[in-house]
């Protein structure tokens, strides 16, 4: 390792708005680095030989080589080399868990200032569009081979973009009126503004995808008939989008919003600015969210911004469990949102009208570890009591809508309703049908879905190549 | 009420946020001045001010929606408050059956509405929608004209209606859902069910689709809340004669007012004929996908959307779904009375 380079251990930090300003606004809350700090910040970078960094990320960007250019100052060159292994940079610097993967394993996280890969990659990514250096790749010739992709999202994005270049003709399908999947209708403006999601949506259609929106596979046509209609092969990445409930009476008072449907009105549909948008949205005053992944962090920092007085988290475990990602959890913090960890509601109690007027917790304590190794919540008796709040939203996770897999002859399904595939190349127990993303891994992270499609992109070129000219 | 917030002159994806709008509220950084009243009034002033934010003119649309696709071929009147609409969605006239939906999207800033598919002409490419003008989205779609466009027309949605050959079928139709029952009559007719439709309206000018559901029913009796036409009464007045005197009913198919679907469950449970309800909760996707149209059947969580929209009424929880379809009513009064000043000031 270049054991000379002095280390650096001061970890530029990002600026970002106010606390007391952003909680009432939906721009950005991270600000993203000025020329000078990405400068400083990549010379901290020591170029390891043996990068360990680059095993922690799920595409292995060549993240000593993009650091470098920055290092010497062409930051295209940068965004360029990450665009190697990972199409979409300017989302994954800003949503990636970096302090599980690419920052956790950095040489210099031992000393608690792991180089700051995510904002690096945001920071390049940002540059190249900025400075309208976005590159379309001439297209190889027409294979005369067609692809249907279902739904919109990280997954479908890349692996429609990936078979585009490679000559095959590609349409997405996609349920709702607007393409993007999660990072449209659940991730929201502060954390992923929204015009750099219409950004890469533009570079895919750029490179020749046609996108039928407004169009629900399953119902509109089914697999089995674009298969049947010309279509040499279909990729399934329609995601996790059944939203769970927690099944405990009250549930469906009015004032309990499942996340989706609460980050759906206010991102998709744009409820923030009724009667602006015609959608309206319920905007409680003393607002308890129940769960604490970064589907929660989003509800609660939206329910604050929409101008609730009180905002709690409600999760079952202690902090250290908690599987947002840690910036998500501090900003949030930060914003004023109130933390009621060990905690887990047992019921919603309602008025006569029907609507939420508080929820009944228990406190939790960790007993042994469950099959996920994470210590099991237990609660402790004799210790419920009663939350004052009049909105629950239940961020407990989200499941397989079976719309797709039902509607499909022949396509394998796991019992909790998940296509069965093949993680490295996407095969289903169908011929022709691939799927990759959520609905193959359960609901997980963007970088994995766009790996996912990356790998399948791959496996389908190989098949329509060896696939006879029907 | 609706509270809030960024009347944001650019839009979702601009810079401003309604601190920045609001100029009032810019200096005042302090958790404190931001809290909800103080919102609420903020926001109530700059609705006074500046109508409802919108930019430009928003109705009739902003026409170029996707291709030749969801144009109006054809609108008619049916009553003062109910119009036909006929729209060009050759996948969806291809693909529905009887008892399914779709999800219809005015313009860019629209909300999703669902409704159901009345009829379909699979060669033309064309679906019928019978729609009440009940509220802002309802009444400004009635002030399109032929040959503007729907921006979204999604579809068809939901589990379709069972149609098998029963025996003897009593469709019950209110206010619009004589619309909703009309297909479902006719694939029950085509099937050899005997078909007997009660059809029922406030008054005589709210009643539609007498002909059409006349056409397809072996007898077809009419009521009038009011007595200005038919029978004076409810649906269920006359519905309780068919049950009472004329031969055993297999199925009783109920389309309209919760509260109709309601009384008509109440009395076919004591006759135990099966009861087949359309429910009609709020929606936002329409694919499963949020929970907003969740309702109880038998004790169970269902999504309206997917799970239905027609489900077993004696299973259905109707106090709840009722509870449910208020949920938004100020936020429905003040997007109407947003129109009614955008109306005015024309
Ligand atoms: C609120 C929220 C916050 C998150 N935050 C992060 C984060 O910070 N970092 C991170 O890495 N991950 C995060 N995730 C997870 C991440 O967004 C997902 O793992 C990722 O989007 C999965 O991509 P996908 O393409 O498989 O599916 P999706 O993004 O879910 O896209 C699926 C698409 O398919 C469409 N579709 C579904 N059914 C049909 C059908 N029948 N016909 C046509 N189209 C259909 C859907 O409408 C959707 O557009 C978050 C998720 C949520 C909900
Ligand atoms: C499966 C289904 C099929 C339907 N078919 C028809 C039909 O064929 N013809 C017809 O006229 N109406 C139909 N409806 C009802 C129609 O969707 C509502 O009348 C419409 O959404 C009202 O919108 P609005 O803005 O005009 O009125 P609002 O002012 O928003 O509401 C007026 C009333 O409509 C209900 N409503 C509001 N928003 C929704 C929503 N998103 N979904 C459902 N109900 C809502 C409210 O409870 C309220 O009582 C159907 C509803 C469902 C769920
Ligand atoms: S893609 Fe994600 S994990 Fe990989 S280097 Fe970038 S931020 Fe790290
Ligand atoms: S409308 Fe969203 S799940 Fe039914």
């Amino acid at each position: 390792m270049a054991e000379k380079k002095k280390l650096n251990l001061k970890r530029e930090p990002i600026p970002r708005q106010d606390p007391h300003l952003r909680a009432h606004n939906f721009d950005e809350v991270a600000l993203g680095y000025s020329v000078d700090q990405a400068k400083r910040e990549a010379d901290r970078c020591l170029g390891c030989k043996k990068p360990r960094c680059v095993a922690g990320c799920p595409v292995e960007v060549d993240i000593p080589g993009f650091i470098g250019r920055i290092q010497e100052g062409d930051f295209i060159g940068g965004a360029r080399v990450i665009k190697e292994t990972n199409s979409l940079p300017a989302i994954c610097g800003r949503v990636c868990p970096q302090e599980d993967q690419c920052e956790k394993l950095c040489i210099l996280a031992k000393k608690g200032a792991a180089v700051a890969i995510g904002r690096l990659e945001r920071f390049v990514a940002d540059y190249e569009a900025q400075h309208q250096a976005v590159e379309i790749p001439p297209r190889a010739p027409s294979t005369g081979k067609k692809v249907a992709v279902v739904g919109a999202g990280p997954a479908g994005l890349t692996v429609a973009g990936d078979l585009a270049k490679l000559g095959h003709g590609v349409t997405i399908f996609e349920a709702l009126h607007e393409p993007g999947g999660v990072l449209i209708y659940g991730i929201p403006e502060f954390r992923l503004p929204k015009v750099i999601v219409k950004r890469e949506v533009d570079y895919i259609t750029s490179l020749g995808v046609e996108l039928k929106l407004s169009f629900v596979v399953g119902q509109t046509q089914t697999v089995d008939e674009f298969l049947n209609s010309g279509y040499d092969a279909v990729f399934l990445g329609n995601g996790a989008g059944l939203p769970y409930f927690m099944n405990i009476p009250g549930e469906n008072y009015n004032g309990v919003y499942s996340a989706n449907e609460f980050l759906t009105r206010s991102n998709l549909m744009k409820a923030f600015q009724f009667p602006e948008y015609d959608t309206p949205i319920k905007m409680g005053r003393r607002v308890a969210v129940v769960g604490g992944g970064n589907v929660a962090m989003d509800s609660l920092r939206t329910a604050l911004r929409l101008g609730a007085e009180k905002v709690t988290c409600v999760y079952r475990r202690s902090r250290a469990e908690m599987p947002a990602r840690e910036e998500e959890i501090e900003n949030a913090e930060e914003e004023g949102i109130e933390f009621k960890l060990l905690t887990n509601p047992i019921s919603i109690q309602g008025n006569e009208q029907g609507w939420v007027k508080g929820m009944e917790c228990v406190r939790m304590e960790l007993g042994s570890p469950d099959e996920s190794g994470r210590r099991r919540p237990v609660p402790i008796k004799g210790s419920e009591f009663v939350m004052d709040v009049d909105q629950v939203i239940v961020a407990i996770g989200q499941g397989a809508n079976p719309l797709v897999a039902a509607t499909t002859s022949g396509l394998e399904t796991n019992k909790w309703g998940y296509i069965v595939a093949d993680p490295l190349t996407g095969v289903t127990s169908k011929e022709g049908v691939y799927a990759g993303g959520d609905i193959v891994t359960g609901a997980a992270t963007v970088i994995l879905a766009m790996g996912a499609g990356r790998n399948t992109a791959r496996a389908i070129d190989v098949y329509l190549r060896g696939k006879r000219s029907a | 009420m609706p509270f809030l917030l960024g009347v944001s002159a650019t839009g979702w994806a601009g810079t401003s946020d309604f601190t920045g709008i609001l100029g009032c509220v810019q200096e005042q950084q302090q958790r404190e001045f931001l809290s909800w009243p103080y919102l609420l009034s903020v926001r109530r002033e700059y609705l006074m001010k500046n109508g409802d934010g919108r930019k430009g003119e928003r109705t009739p649309l902003e026409r170029n929606g996707h291709g030749p696709l969801n144009e109006i071929v054809l609108m008619r009147s049916l009553s003062p408050e109910i119009k036909l609409y006929k729209v060009k969605s050759p996948l969806i006239a291809k693909k529905r059956k009887a008892g399914q939906f779709v999800v219809v999207r005015l313009d860019e800033r629209g909300e999703r509405i669902p409704l159901t598919i009345a009829d379909s002409d699979p060669q033309g490419g064309t679906i019928t929608l019978v729609v009440q003008e009940v509220g802002a989205t309802t009444k400004r779609m009635g002030m399109l004209r032929e040959g503007d466009k729907l921006w979204d027309v999604v579809g068809p949605l939901g589990k379709p209606t069972e149609i098998e050959n029963f025996g003897r079928v009593v469709c019950v139709g209110g206010g619009v859902g004589n619309a909703v029952v009309y297909p479902i009559a006719q694939a029950m007719k085509a099937a050899g069910n005997r078909v007997i439709s009660i059809i029922g309206a406030r008054t005589k000018d709210l009643l539609v689709l007498e002909e059409e559901n006349r056409a397809v029913s072996d007898e077809l009796f009419v009521t009038t809340d009011d007595g200005s036409y038919g029978r004076h009464g409810f649906v269920t007045d006359e519905l309780a004669k068919v049950l009472q005197d004329g031969p055993r009913v297999d199925l009783v198919v109920a389309i309209g007012p919760a509260i109709m679907m309601k009384a008509v469950c109440d009395l076919t449970k004591n006759y135990h004929i099966p009861t087949v309800v359309s429910l009609n909760s709020i929606m936002v996707d329409a694919t499963g996908m949020c929970g907003a149209c969740r309702v109880e059947v038998g004790g169970k969580t269902k999504f309206v959307c997917v799970d239905g929209p027609e489900f077993d009424g004696h299973q259905v929880d109707f106090d709840l779904l009722m509870a449910r379809l208020r949920m938004y009513l100020p936020e429905e009064q003040q997007a109407m009375e947003v129109l009614e000043q955008k109306a005015e000031a024309r």
